[in-house]
């Protein structure tokens, strides 16, 4: 590529530790810096910029000013990156959304609910065209590097679409459900390399859900392992709330 | 006078979360000096209602990707007080350690990556990475090794794994900490010193402002209080953290989305500098010689200080991390579970030092081990009414340098506080006034 890419860091409502997940490519930030250009990103630099190759865009979208925001993104923009489960799904901001707005608005805020406009919380792809995922709360640094390495090099990255299991078996793992807990590899989208279940946690679903989930199955096991249904369905809403509930 | 000023900083850069900085004065008179909290509010009250309690730090620590390994020790706290948990000191060792990292992480990237650019005069890190290499790459190098503890430690550095309720899933091995320790010792200490050196360069740079105010911090007989301790005020002293309440003191401004904070005056003020002027006595001596090469003295009022506090008190952190590794390789690494057999429920109470500050949070459990009530007090959201009076004294003061310089100036106070404003947007458990 004869310029180098001109690209822009935006976040919506999320925690900002995908942001600070690419401060953290203290290896290979330099490097990074060599291929493109940061013109665009107000958690680290000051200066706005009219056209954008590259949008790297965090966090969900959860209120008016955000899907202003989020549109003027996408007309500047070649290509709009969705960064980690909240940009992706809607992510642990969804959670809101399974019970009454109105109720919700009001345990925080009380009577004054009304100062502070809000929607459900919403994936990006909800509101714009995607052209790229990177998945998992926080987004992991190696897809994030390959995505952009992709991007660079003008090519369209590949998405995972298989399960955590998967990458759980080739790490030789003990299977979370012999250790006697529950996990949601089944039916999560791999490409996080089996990351909790390798630190002896189960699996919360960050990455959002394969395709074509057997979600009843997915219940079914739970059950089978000593969670209610309640509770199992909890459990898949901790990131997906949206997609179980049929949000976007 | 008879000057007037009209300054919007709209969506304050090089801070965490989304602010805007409003001025008005008509004919000399301050109309309006504020930080505009514009931050879309997030709702983790309702979140965490009826989540069972291996949950609740997952989603909390989802509260802040900077200070996830704060919200998620201080959430363990409230829990396993709420449930009568008993945590191992092997536990509260490693615990610690990764408090040491998450601090060392946040204040290297505040100082050198955020703040210093307004030191040496340019819009971001970017273009230092010309003019000032070497700060750059020793910035790069502490920040790697500071997550490095908490990949070590606990799988992760943003939202960590093995660390939960009750102990740890995962343990490092004996091995891996050596290698810290060895790292810390030959690549952090030096760089840390380095860093400090730099920062004494700039140092005639830091605003020459200051405004009586009320510092408020944990507090511990034993140690530089990070992870526990009573709640301490520089004007009324300790009290436990059963009174966090009183001691936050929330109420809700029309122009913000994060709840506002007042205790013995109109603001007070949480984070580096109220540690350190709480607790200077409390730092190794190293820490201290930094503290008076760069000219930071107990009793500091000066906010814009607070960068410099980040730097001594991650010398601090640094040595303290060294002394902890060595007792926990002393003692050997002992293979146990995480306790979480609840031995009763109803109300706990955490508080911890984060980076920004000292952070609240207390949750009521049911005998199922589900939380029915939540509440969760942030250190920004603590600060903003101590912003807003800086703005208001620092104005006046400034008023003929015309309008951009300023916006700028008062651009560095709101960055010299580290605002995480995303996470200080959900302050909960509302009280209604009548």
């Amino acid at each position: 590529m004869a310029n180098k890419p001109r690209v822009g860091i935006f976040d919506f409502t999320g925690c900002e530790g995908c942001e600070l997940n690419q401060l953290n490519f203290e290896d290979q930030l330099l490097d990074i810096l060599e291929h493109v250009e940061i013109v665009e990103w107000r958690e680290a630099m000051d200066g706005r910029s009219e056209t954008l190759d590259i949008a790297f865009v965090e966090g969900a979208l959860s209120t008016p000013d955000c899907i202003k925001r989020i549109h003027e993104i996408r007309r500047k923009s070649k290509v709009l990156v969705a960064l980690g489960a909240c940009a992706v799904q809607g992510g642990i901001n969804a959670l809101k959304n399974i019970r009454p707005i109105e109720q919700v608005r009001e345990e925080v805020y009380g009577q004054d609910k009304y100062l502070f406009p809000t929607l459900p919380a919403l994936p990006l792809s909800a509101v714009v065209k995607v052209d790229v995922n990177v998945r998992g709360c926080p987004m992991t640094q190696l897809e994030f590097l390959k995505v952009f390495t992709a991007l660079v090099m003008g090519k369209a990255p590949i998405e995972p679409g298989n399960a955590v299991c998967t990458e759980c078996k080739l790490k030789d793992n003990e299977c979370v459900y012999e250790k006697g807990m529950i996990c949601l590899g089944p039916v999560t989208r791999a490409g996080c390399d089996a990351q909790c279940p390798t630190f002896g946690q189960y699996c919360t679903g960050c990455r959002g859900l394969v395709p074509e989930p057997n979600i009843g199955a997915m219940e079914e096991i739970l059950v089978a392992h000593g969670l209610s249904m309640d509770d199992a369905r909890k459990k898949l809403q901790m990131f997906n709330a949206n997609q179980l509930e049929g949000v976007s | 006078m008879g000057t007037n000023l009209d300054i919007k900083v709209h969506h304050l850069t090089r801070v965490e979360g989304h602010g805007d900085i409003v001025v008005n004065m008509r004919d000399g008179v301050l109309e309006k000096a504020r930080l505009e909290i514009v931050e879309a509010p997030r709702y983790f009250e309702a979140m965490l209602k009826g989540r069972n309690f291996h949950e609740a730090a997952i989603i909390t620590s989802r509260i802040c990707g900077i200070c996830s390994l704060g919200h998620q020790m201080t959430s363990f706290k409230a829990t396993e007080q709420a449930l009568g948990l008993e945590v191992s000191e092997q536990t509260v060792l490693l615990r610690k350690l990764l408090v040491h990292g998450a601090t060392i992480q946040s204040n290297v990237l505040h100082a050198l990556f955020l703040a210093a650019p307004d030191f040496l005069k340019v819009g971001s890190v970017f273009p230092l990475v010309g003019t000032h290499p070497e700060v750059v790459k020793a910035a790069l190098r502490m920040k790697r090794l500071a997550n490095d503890i908490g990949e070590v430690v606990s799988g992760r550095a943003v939202h960590p794994i093995s660390c939960v309720p009750g102990g740890f899933t995962q343990l490092p091995s004996a091995k891996s900490l050596a290698v810290l320790r060895e790292r810390l010792e030959k690549q952090m200490l030096p760089d840390l010193v380095f860093a400090a050196d730099v920062v004494a360069t700039l140092a005639g740079e830091i605003p020459d402002f200051t405004r009586e105010t009320e510092f408020i911090s944990l507090r511990s007989d034993d140690d530089y209080a990070l992870y526990d301790g009573d709640i301490c005020s520089t004007d009324t002293g300790r009290v436990p953290d059963s009174e966090y309440r009183r001691m936050s003191n929330e109420f809700i401004v029309p122009h913000s989305t994060s709840k506002h904070c007042k205790v013995n005056r109109s603001s007070y003020m949480v984070g580096a500098l109220a540690r350190w002027n709480n607790n200077h006595d409390r730092l190794c001596p190293e820490a201290l010689g930094v503290a008076a090469k760069l000219g930071l003295k107990p009793g500091c009022h000066n906010p814009f200080m607070n960068t410099v506090a980040q730097v001594v008190e991650s010398v601090h952190c640094c040595l303290d991390a060294m002394a902890i590794l060595d007792r926990l390789l002393a003692a050997g690494i002992r293979d146990e579970v995480p306790n979480q057999d609840p031995t009763r429920h109803g109300t706990g109470i955490g508080a911890t030092e984060v980076p920004r500050g000292i952070l609240y949070h207390e949750y009521t459990y049911d005998r199922q081990g589900r939380i029915t009530a939540a509440n969760c007090i942030i250190p920004t959201g603590q600060n903003l009414a101590n912003i807003d009076d800086d703005m208001v004294k620092l104005v006046p003061e400034v008023v003929d340098r015309g309008e951009a310089a300023i916006a700028h100036l008062l651009e560095m106070l709101v960055r010299a506080y580290d605002p995480c404003i995303s996470c200080s947007v959900h302050m909960l458990d509302v009280k209604f006034t009548r």
